[in-house]
């Protein structure tokens, strides 16, 4: 089992565009607050995106509603630590559940990046949010160790039950585009999405 | 649940008949003790998908998830758990319109003894009309129906969340 330490720092802009290309059967993907959702907004517009543009810590439980809604359809969170840190408990309410559709992935630089790049807690603690996942009850926990494996893990998630919680180590590179702030047309595209099957 | 417990009129029942009148499946909670028999009800009822969140802002979340996905659904929770929303509340489901439900179970007033209880039950309404969400009190047993119904049918008719607060008046409250 990786620990955090032992993985490869890698680019959120990159690892974002790589789980975009290989989304073929109209996967939903939720961006989280900031800077992952600019890097989603930059790696191509999709019906199945939903930018969430407030409520720090929910791309998680956003995609959870949408995995449940959906069975048929796999779904992805992209969330920063610093976010999923404010609603940790979300993880067990994914593991009590247990949504066998569902993808969190965590982009891990240890940083408020949007806010002026402080430390979280969590990096100075040391605290390993992968272990906290695992911990939580899903077993299909793991850091990422390089982008070779990032790809294999986004596959594996991709071919087999969940959920499934991903951790990629980032640098602090912030988002090069930023979205439209529009959260109506968002919310009304989003859902001409979802309407379509799967 | 005996067959006289069925038959003479709750307003968990009611509640319960108009989540399935408007097509409402997901409920999810964080536990209070005046919603129980709303909360078992639903448990015991094959056609809701009922579970507890650690959090009511992660409850909002799902919710506002599914409801965009297609399956609509309801936040239970109490007075104070509801004093934790007003962000997601604002810069999710108002910023976006979805119509999110959300049913409170009042405490903090008629009959309190709890200081803090009481202090944040006078935020609730306040908050829900800062955002122009539209709330309604369930009083009476003879208007429930009606004003369950209708809430919900408004928030998905015009794609607004909605709360309905049960009162002590008829859920008897903690004592």
């Amino acid at each position: 089992m990786e620990e955090r330490r032992n993985t490869q720092v890698m680019n959120r802009a990159a690892l974002t565009k790589r789980v975009v290309g290989k989304l073929t059967k109209q996967e939903a993907v939720i961006g989280g607050i900031g800077n992952s959702n600019w890097d989603l907004w930059g790696s191509g517009h999709r019906a199945e995106n939903f930018y969430m543009l407030g409520s720090m810590g929910l791309a998680a439980p956003i995609a959870m509603g949408v995995a449940i809604a959906q069975p048929e359809r796999r779904v992805f969170a992209l969330e920063g630590d610093g976010s999923l840190l404010m609603q940790l408990g979300c993880l067990s309410t994914i593991a009590a559940q247990a949504p066998k559709n569902l993808i969190v992935i965590i982009w891990d630089n240890g940083i408020y990046q949007i806010t002026g790049g402080q430390g979280t807690p969590a990096a100075q603690a040391g605290t390993d949010l992968i272990a906290i996942a695992r911990a939580s009850g899903i077993a299909s926990a793991h850091w990422a160790a390089d982008e070779a494996e990032f790809d294999a893990l986004i596959d594996r998630a991709l071919t087999t039950d969940g959920p499934h919680v991903i951790g990629a180590r980032i640098d602090n590179e912030p988002g090069k585009t930023q979205t439209d702030r529009d959260p109506i047309r968002f919310r009304e595209t989003f859902m001409r999405g979802m309407a379509k099957p799967v | 649940m005996s067959s006289a417990a069925e038959s003479a009129p709750s307003w968990h029942g009611i509640v319960r008949q108009a989540l399935k009148d408007n097509n409402v499946r997901l409920v999810t909670y964080v536990p209070d003790n005046v919603l129980r028999p709303l909360i078992e009800g639903c448990h015991a009822d094959p056609y809701f998908t009922t579970f507890p969140a650690a959090r009511e802002e992660e409850a909002i979340g799902i919710v506002a998830g599914a409801t965009m996905a297609g399956m609509r659904g309801i936040v239970l929770m109490q007075t104070s758990g509801f004093a934790t929303l007003p962000n997601v509340l604002a810069s999710l489901v108002v910023a976006s319109q979805i119509p999110v439900l959300m049913l409170v179970s009042e405490r903090g007033t008629l009959g309190e003894f709890n200081p803090g209880q009481a202090i944040v039950c006078r935020t609730m309404r306040p908050i829900l009309d800062s955002m122009g969400i539209e709330h309604h009190t369930l009083s009476r047993l003879d208007e429930a129906a009606f004003i369950a119904d209708r809430t919900m049918r408004q928030a998905f008719a015009t794609r607004w969340p909605a709360c309905l607060i049960v009162s002590p008046l008829i859920a008897g409250g903690r004592k």
